[in-house]
């Protein structure tokens, strides 16, 4: 076909482990996975982490990251095969034909050097213009893409500018050269969901208004079926199955499929309330120390036992801050709490092992939580000694209760973390939160680190204990889809304040204040023509105003 | 205040408090040492009366605290008193000899200093392959064997087979600059191959951690060539821990030098502290100390400075 740019055949990638004490082994990483792209579209590459996407999206450019090296197949690109193409044939290539935009823009920038002359450093590079046309075209993308100040944006440093806007500016570097295809690894991941939805709208803008190619690589089936024509469904390197974006979105055919387009439609009644809650936040207002801004002002919250009070916001709203000071690890400046009927002491060494034993805690980053030198039966073990006493025969028993518990079975009490799957190390610090028995437990973002049909997996599994064990969620996080599925009651945080609080069904039914309102309709929807639909409202309010 | 300024204020403050610390540890470094100034001045046959008068002529008798802000105050104004062995102004000789190390270490250092960043930056280039091979193991070994051998070797060799390079470095005032540079080619080479292995080393290190970030995986896949990502991304990143290891080792050319000005008799501070040291001359072992401590904590506070404002995020706050 004439107008064919990427043409991917049978690619395979491969990569060596060297699992510790073992001897070192292959790994397929991508399995026989074809793709072609005409010029011009945009293909989403969508599944798990672990299924290759990101490795097939890098080798479009034949690069492999970390040791991965492609061992069969053909990278065609403009009709050339680019794996044969030679040192010296790729460096032309990059940044050239094909450029990238990476996950983390705040780490894909070099601190040192000043945006503008990243942004036009392929171009000048490459000799595709002289430095004052690449800064008009730069400023031009700078426009296009929505940049505050866009002729004087590239003067400043990376860490001068806010997350939302480097990665934009970081798509301005990728057009800049004026490509023929760009590979977007997981662009809006790292950002907060009223972010994303802006810097979704202006790369889908980008691509329109360049006709550039795209493979768009993310995990989020909601977000790529904003921007791409096609879809392609990967799971362990595989390919699952390829299609029209209306047709996988509406009519999946593989049940793996099915599953992504289903995840988080968990259905939960909201509970009635209790007489007596268990925990009671009255007026806290905390600041850390040395800084003069209060990053939480006057929070009064509740949370009755068995129930689930979701917090929610941005990055920067003072949510983890609340679970910091509610666990004593930022005594507030001013405001009480009462927990079990007893007012908490503010400091955490002025609390009872009680009051430890009975607020127990698990974080968003499993694999730090955990001693990497300990066994899972060992860290689930010490509250058991800790608090109970427990030793022996009698502590291995419920060690093993609470594996059960946890939908894990015989034999993890002898693996190290190292040896778990992300979900799998995120269960086992639920075990240990369970073993010291509690009355609450604070989860600050459990689950966004984890893949959605694991995270998924985590939720029904959090619903179920507290179902069984009367324990109360004090839920951290900033996914709505979340919130929906698992809260009693829902406190939305802006600016270190409560600026809604109430039961879900309160919280989530109009009349919404404008920060609740743009929160809630930033969330992707997993229909086409959301993202149009929501900004085409946004822009219509903007004008009645 | 702009918080550059605030940092580099209190750098230059500290700074400030060592060297007073270190005036204070000199001075009574050189109180516990055994042994009287008037005694060994006058000798063993002096009279009780004598050694009484000379040690009130010079202060002896007064408290230690009273002598050492008056020996601080005079060398604060640039007068380091008198040899006790010679009667001469020791900041008058010692200056002829500061200038002679100062002499030694900026040719030293002007040669071994971009050589040495060059030589990292080839090494992170072709990390693993022989080019990094060969020079870190030649680095390593002349790293390795103690500064006088690799004189002796080098003097064996290229001043006495190859008669290229004289082997006593003796400079005087007459000489002109290329005869001056032809007398201490010798220890220059010394002194390059002792500190460069460090600094090439630290250079290979301190690349190679940033050669990890996103940022440099970015800039290769703009196409750029090898040693452009190098030079142009991963170095301005790792300045801070250069400057730090190339500060220390350029203390060292003056601080350290001890044994090469020895094995090839240079008329610089090394030599002059040694004779003086095994003359007890007090008052010049506490000048030396003084001068040493000053460079030694001006280099590394300026090694400070310079990683201060190699930081953009210090240089532009938000």
């Amino acid at each position: 076909m004439a107008d064919t740019l990427l043409d991917i055949r049978n690619l395979r990638i491969e990569a060596t482990a060297y699992p510790p004490g073992e001897a070192p082994r292959d790994l397929v990483i991508v399995d026989d996975v074809s793709l072609r792209l005409d010029k011009g579209r945009v293909m989403g590459l969508i599944g798990e982490s672990g299924a290759g996407k990101s490795t097939i999206g890098l080798s479009a450019m034949a690069y492999g990251r970390g040791g991965v090296r492609i061992t069969g197949g053909q990278v065609l690109l403009n009709g050339r095969d680019i794996l044969a193409a030679g040192p010296a044939g790729l460096r032309a290539l990059r940044g050239r034909e094909v450029t990238y935009v990476a996950q983390s823009a705040a780490a894909a920038f070099n601190p040192a050097r000043r945006l503008m002359d990243q942004v036009i450093e392929a171009t000048l590079w490459h000799r595709l213009a002289g430095r004052a046309e690449a800064e008009a075209r730069a400023i031009g993308l700078f426009r296009s893409l929505g940049l505050p100040a866009p002729e004087t944006i590239g003067n400043r440093y990376p860490h001068q500018v806010s997350g939302g806007q480097l990665q934009r500016v970081m798509t301005a570097m990728a057009l800049c050269p004026k490509p023929d295809l760009v590979i977007f690894d997981e662009p809006t991941t790292a950002l907060d969901v009223t972010t994303q939805i802006d810097v979704l709208a202006a790369i889908k803008t980008a691509i329109r208004e360049t006709g550039v190619a795209a493979l768009y690589i993310t995990h989020d089936l909601a977000v790529v079926a904003q921007v791409a024509d096609e879809i392609m469904v990967l799971r362990h390197g595989k390919m699952v199955e390829a299609g029209e974006t209306g047709q996988i979105i509406t009519a999946p055919r593989q049940d793996y499929t099915r599953a992504l387009v289903s995840v988080r439609s968990i259905d939960h009644a909201e509970k009635p309330p209790a007489d007596e809650p268990v925990l009671r936040v009255e007026g806290v207002t905390a600041r850390y120390p040395g800084l003069p801004v209060d990053v939480l002002r006057n929070v009064s919250v509740s949370l009755d036992p068995g129930h689930t009070l979701a917090v929610v916001g941005e990055s920067g709203s003072g949510k983890s801050t609340l679970a910091r000071a509610i666990t004593g690890l930022l005594p507030p400046v001013a405001g009480q709490m009462r927990f079990a009927g007893r007012t908490l002491a503010p400091q955490l060494a002025g609390r009872t092992k009680d009051d430890l034993r009975e607020l127990q805690m698990i974080y968003q980053m499993a694999d730090v939580a955990m001693n990497p030198r300990q066994t899972v039966g060992t860290i689930i073990g010490r509250p058991l000694e800790f608090y109970f006493g427990l030793k022996g025969a009698e502590r291995d028993a419920r060690v093993q209760d609470l594996l059960d518990a946890i939908e894990m079975g015989k034999g993890y009490a002898d693996r190290y973390p190292a040896e778990l799957s992300g979900g799998q190390k995120q269960r086992v610090c639920i075990a240990r939160a369970l073993a010291a028995k509690p009355r609450m437990i604070i989860c600050d973002e459990v689950t966004s680190a984890l893949d959605p049909l694991v995270a998924d997996g985590i939720l029904r599994l959090l619903l179920d204990l507290q179902a069984r064990e009367g324990v109360a969620y004090l839920f951290i996080t900033h996914d709505l889809a979340t919130v929906r599925a698992i809260a009693d009651s829902i406190a939305v945080m802006h600016q270190g304040r409560v600026v809604r609080y109430g039961t879900k069904s309160e919280v989530l039914a109009p009349p919404f204040d404008d920060y609740t309102d743009l929160l809630l309709s930033s969330v992707p929807e997993m229909r086409l023509g959301w993202l149009e639909g929501v900004i085409a409202s946004r822009r219509m309010e903007g004008a009645g105003n | 205040m702009h918080p550059v300024l605030k940092l580099l204020t209190q750098r230059i403050a500290l700074g400030l408090v060592l060297m007073l610390a270190a005036s204070v540890m000199i001075f009574a470094g050189t109180q516990i040492l055994p042994g009287d100034v008037a005694q060994s001045i006058l000798g063993q046959s002096a009279t009780p009366q004598s050694l009484a008068n000379l040690r009130a002529e010079l202060g002896l008798n007064d408290p230690a605290w009273l002598r050492y802000f008056r020996w601080l105050g005079a060398a604060l104004q640039g007068d380091l008193g008198t040899a006790l062995t010679n009667k001469q102004d020791i900041a008058t000789s010692m200056g002829l000899r500061l200038g002679n190390t100062l002499f030694l270490a900026f040719w030293a250092a002007l040669i071994s200093v971009p050589t040495a960043i060059l030589l990292g930056l080839i090494a992170v280039r072709y990390q693993g392959r022989w080019p990094d091979k060969l020079i870190s193991g030649v680095t390593l070994a002349t790293v390795s064997v103690p500064e006088f051998l690799l004189g002796y070797i080098v003097m064996f060799y290229l001043a006495v087979k190859f008669r290229a390079f004289p082997s006593v470095a003796t400079v005087y005032d007459s000489m002109s600059l290329g005869e001056k540079l032809n007398a201490i080619a010798l220890p220059v080479i010394v002194l390059v191959l002792v500190v460069l292995g460090h600094m090439m080393r630290m250079t290979r290190a301190a690349i190679l951690n940033v050669m990890q970030s996103a940022y440099v995986e970015t800039a290769e896949l703009k196409g750029l060539r090898p040693f452009t990502v190098i030079a142009r991304h991963a170095f301005p990143n790792a300045i801070a821990p250069v400057v730090n290891v190339v500060m220390i080792n350029l203390a060292y050319l003056v601080v350290g030098v001890v044994v090469v000005e020895v094995v090839f008799v240079y008329p610089g501070m090394g030599q002059y502290l040694v004779d003086h040291v095994s003359k007890r001359d007090v008052p010049v072992v506490q000048a030396c100390g003084l001068v040493f401590a000053a460079v030694y904590i001006g280099l590394n506070m300026l090694a400070d400075v310079i990683s201060i404002l190699a930081n953009p995020r210090l240089r532009h706050p938000k």
